[in-house]
């Protein structure tokens, strides 16, 4: 029961063949079993997640309007803020924090009648791509449990792969949906800038941060977006306009698409079985109708650097506020104002948020400023012309989502560099504030999964999601054996 | 050597809008701590701002009236710095590109009218209020007051004397209350400015090196801070001495300055444009609205009080200086009271009891009507002026119509022409010698029976009426 995609369950409990409360029971029990392998939840609701299931059963059966996923059981990546349930961004900065407010997202998730599992996993604030910065646990990947699930949202991944919820939300600041909807088989998508609410969001990156699904059908991750997709008025950087039903768009029809291939990602540095099963799957757009020919984004391989500029001097101010004055963490010994705030901070926050508050406090600092963060500013806006003058020419683009597939724990935390390459097929779309899906395209001679990239124009989620979906039906996919 | 003094000002006022800057909580002096907060404007994790509009308006409004040009692509940025009474541990103000730029001032100093130079006009949110406990040995932050609403005013260094830095504020302060943009009550704190000095040696061109002085509370704390400073500066100069750039704490219960930070530890705030919102896009259209809205401001009201109704100017720039006073004495006058008498009562008594009771100035209890109304009692002849101030001093203990406080004190004077020759009569009798010197020429006589007559009225006697009777009775006598 807990392999049912979340449009199936919709359609079940519609037909009244299932109960919320059967399939709430049965993810509780699939946690119960394989959980402790899989480790992807900071915080697990079973007695909430019931007492929800219930509801939404009598509403049922008192005949009440219900929402588009009634019954639909879900987890949130523990950076998004849930009403009286700790949200700790997997941080010891916030071991105990519970916000007195929900996120957009999960207000918009209570609205269509979801039922809360818990809250998943993630790198430490959203910074790392293997989850292993984590203050609390090393999720694993459930198709190799000696790997990593990616990150920074790998519980979000993991907890999907390992069918521990039907579907889950994570956030994207740099690849950190789809680097680990790719190594764990998922389909996820980052939407355009600005049509997901950040707020209720802890913010990484403000500029570049998004919130998006990761599910386990292209169908699922189009239904989920359509239920959090909208202007927010709380949110000043979300965009006013109206969208059509993207489940709906799905025709699987790809006649006449026209693909572009980055060579900038095709070439040193991606392994072999990547490259491999993305031309595969470029040749089965082409036996649907599409075409595809190889093109260049010349500027993108600045992105990386530019992407870790903006990135850590937005999060070196967005993080300032963990001071151990109003909540959270508090070192238990401190000698006068400054000395408390140092204190909780080298205490609070893991090596990796400290290498980037420090990298953004520098790009930032008198002096450096123009030389880095102006700098790099610059960079981004020749970048948004790069792809600009790409979708001239292209629908969308296809690229791998990662330069190979899962790594092993240990295997980058040593060096910071080899980690952060692991972005570099990701980070330039949310330089550019792209929408962009990623599905698994094929699996590596260990039965890995290796995950296809489909990069869209700003708002081009109905093109990417029906590109995504008439590929999907061209692979046979894999469960992992848990 | 003969140094010349060269000061800028920082002000900082609290907009008046309904609620906070970036949340809905109300925007209200006071209240329990931390009451009028949310999760926004305590900074917590997760929340975002989102810009107030009327801030946007006031702000403009402010720089229309300041003759500043307006930036039509403005955006938001955030300095970085820790303290408990931020909690967002920076605050959203803006950089590079201010709301308003380039506008002016002019002051009236001495008679002469002087141009000072506004360099811009920004938005940005208030801090918190932190309350140490000695006690206690602890820190309370309260954050009601984070998120209200300031712009921050910033001068060219065009003012040279804390005489000329003076006038600018209270200048500034009336512009502020006329654009009705901020209530601009410093004992609560809507109205607070830093004050940069420097000394320069007569004739020369370059500035000297500033200090900066914080922590100035009062426009009396801010004048007695310059004097201070423009004294400590010229010790130290004349002793061959040089000035370090630095921040200065003023102590207004010492009288004196200390230092805060030198520039060596001057704070790096780390700048740059809050990626939390957009850019604000000012259309012409926006501009035009805004300024339809500027009221007559006190420059034009002081010219129109000086033609129309013939005020010296020095009367006209008094009335003119609160909006409150200026619109009290304007519905006064539009009762058809004489704008003379009108502007001589609010200069003298009015003034005078606003002062002693220590009101702001235009808070005046009564209403124009009871204004003009005194002031008619003294016109008809009903009271004098002398019982006229002991009208206005019960006006301003309880509210009561002045006809009723003549009556239930009995101030009305004796006008009745037959009352009055019997006592004039009376007098003349008793005083048969004054008659005499008086024919002989003696003056004195005529203040004497006069204060008599007075006497015998219990000082209620009209003193035009009896004057005349008087004189007329002597030439019979």
């Amino acid at each position: 029961m807990h392999t049912l995609t979340a449009h199936e369950i919709r359609d079940r409990i519609k037909n009244k063949e299932l109960s919320s409360v059967e399939i709430t029971k049965a993810y509780l029990d699939r946690i119960e079993k394989v959980e402790d392998k899989v480790e992807s939840y900071v915080t697990v609701l079973q007695e909430e997640a019931m007492q929800s299931a219930e509801a939404i059963d009598k509403k049922i059966a008192a005949g009440e309007e219900v929402g588009a996923l009634a019954g639909v059981p879900v987890a949130l990546k523990d950076n998004l803020c849930t009403k009286d349930v700790l949200t700790t961004c997997s941080s010891k900065m916030l071991y105990n924090f519970r916000p007195p407010y929900d996120s957009t997202v999960a207000k918009k998730l209570k609205d269509a009648d979801t039922v809360l599992l818990g809250k998943v996993n993630m790198d430490e604030f959203a910074m790392g791509s293997s989850t292993e910065t984590s203050y609390f646990k090393k999720t694993k990947n459930p198709y190799d449990l000696s790997k990593v699930p990616g990150g920074s949202s790998g519980g979000s991944a993991a907890c999907v792969a390992a069918d521990e919820a039907t579907f889950t939300l994570g956030s994207d600041t740099g690849g950190s949906i789809r680097q680990p909807a790719s190594l764990c088989g998922c389909v996820g998508m980052k939407p355009t800038y600005g049509t997901v609410s950040r707020f209720g969001l802890v913010a990484f990156a403000s500029s570049l941060d998004q919130i998006g699904p990761l599910a386990k059908d292209v169908q699922d991750c189009a239904l989920i977006y359509d239920q959090i997709v909208g202007y927010d008025p709380m949110d000043s950087t979300s965009v006013n306009r109206e969208y059509a039903s993207f489940e709906k768009a799905l025709t699987g029809d790809v006649k006449g698409l026209k693909i572009g291939m980055p060579a900038e990602y095709m070439g040193e540095g991606i392994s072999a079985p990547v490259q491999k099963a993305v031309l595969a799957a470029l040749e089965s757009f082409k036996a649907m109708g599409a075409s595809y020919e190889e093109m260049h984004l010349p500027l993108n391989e600045y992105a990386l650097p530019a992407y870790y500029m903006i990135s850590s001097a937005e999060a070196s101010s967005n993080l300032a506020r963990f001071d151990g004055v109003k909540y959270g963490f508090r070192a238990e010994k401190f000698e006068d104002l400054v000395d408390l705030y140092a204190q909780t901070r080298s205490e609070g926050f893991g090596a990796e948020v400290k290498r980037r508050i420090m990298i953004g406090t520098y790009a930032l600092s008198s002096g450096y400023y123009d030389a880095y963060y102006k700098k790099a500013q610059q960079v981004r806006t020749m970048i948004m012309q790069d792809f600009d003058k790409a979708f001239e020419k292209y629908d969308v683009l296809v690229t791998p989502t990662t330069p190979t597939t899962a790594f092993g724990f240990g295997e980058k935390t040593d060096d910071p560099l080899q980690m952060y390459m692991a972005d570099i097929c990701t980070v330039s779309v949310n330089i550019g504030g792209l929408p962009a899906v990623v599905l698994p395209c094929g699996y590596d001679e260990n039965g890995l999964p290796i995950g296809l990239q489909i990069i869209g124009k700003p708002f081009g989620e109905a093109a990417i999601l029906n590109a995504a979906y008439a590929l999907e039906k061209t692979i046979t996919k894999i469960k992992p054996a848990l | 050597m003969n140094y010349e003094t060269v000061i800028g000002l920082e002000v900082h006022a609290e907009l008046k809008t309904n609620t906070k800057i970036y949340c809905g909580c109300i925007n209200e002096f006071g209240g329990e701590p931390n009451t009028h907060t949310c999760p926004i404007c305590s900074g917590m994790p997760g929340t975002l701002p989102v810009l107030n509009k009327r801030v946007v308006d006031f702000a403009i409004k402010a720089g229309l009236a300041m003759n500043c040009s307006i930036t039509q692509y403005s955006k938001q940025d955030r300095k970085n710095y820790f303290y408990p009474d931020l909690p967002k541990a920076y605050q959203i103000s803006q950089f590079d590109l201010p709301l308003c730029q380039n506008g002016y001032v002019d002051i009236v100093v001495n008679g002469e009218t002087k141009r000072i130079g506004i360099t811009r006009i920004h938005i940005e949110e208030d801090a918190g209020k932190l309350v140490h406990d000695d006690y206690a040995n602890c820190s309370i932050a309260d954050y009601n007051r984070c998120g209200v609403p300031l712009i921050e005013i910033v001068s060219e260094p065009d003012l040279r004397s804390p005489e000329e830095a003076h006038v600018f504020l209270e200048t500034l302060k009336t512009i502020l209350e006329y654009t009705e943009v901020s209530d601009c009550k410093m004992q609560e704190g809507s109205l607070r400015c830093d004050v940069n000095l420097s000394l320069r040696p007569e004739g020369q061109k370059e500035f000297g090196t500033r200090c900066e002085m914080k922590n100035i509370n009062s426009f009396r704390a801010a004048v007695r801070s310059m004097e201070y400073e423009q004294k400590r500066q010229t010790e130290v100069l004349s002793n061959g001495g040089i000035i370090n750039q630095e921040t200065r704490r003023w102590d207004d219960v010492k009288g004196e300055s200390i230092v805060m930070r030198t520039k060596e530890d001057a704070q790096d705030y780390r700048y740059f444009p809050e990626p939390d919102l957009l850019p604000m896009i000012i259309s012409d259209e926006w501009i035009e609205e805004i300024r339809s809205t500027i009221p007559e401001l006190p420059e034009q009201r002081k010219s129109r009080y000086i033609s129309e109704f013939g005020l010296p100017e020095y009367d006209a720039f008094l009335l003119t200086s609160s909006k409150k006073t200026a619109d009290y004495f304007d519905e006064t006058v539009s009762l058809g009271a004489s704008p003379k008498a009108v502007s001589n009562w609010m200069m003298g008594d009015i003034a005078k009891f606003i002062n002693d009771k220590e009101l702001e100035a235009g808070d005046i209890p009564f209403a124009p009507a009871q204004l003009k109304a005194l002031i008619d009692l003294i016109e008809k002849g009903t009271i004098s002026n002398s019982a006229a101030k002991k009208v206005l001093a019960e006006m301003f203990a309880q509210p009561e119509e002045p006809e009723k406080i003549v009556e239930r004190l009995g101030l009305s004077q004796v006008s009745d022409e037959g009352a009055l020759m019997a006592m004039v009569q009376e007098v003349l009798a008793q005083n048969p010698q004054s008659i005499v010197d008086y024919k002989a020429g003696k003056d004195r006589a005529l203040g004497f029976l006069m204060g008599q007559i007075m006497r015998v009225s219990k000082g209620k006697a009209n003193p035009q009426v009896i004057n005349q009777m008087l004189k007329e009775a002597l030439d019979k006598a």
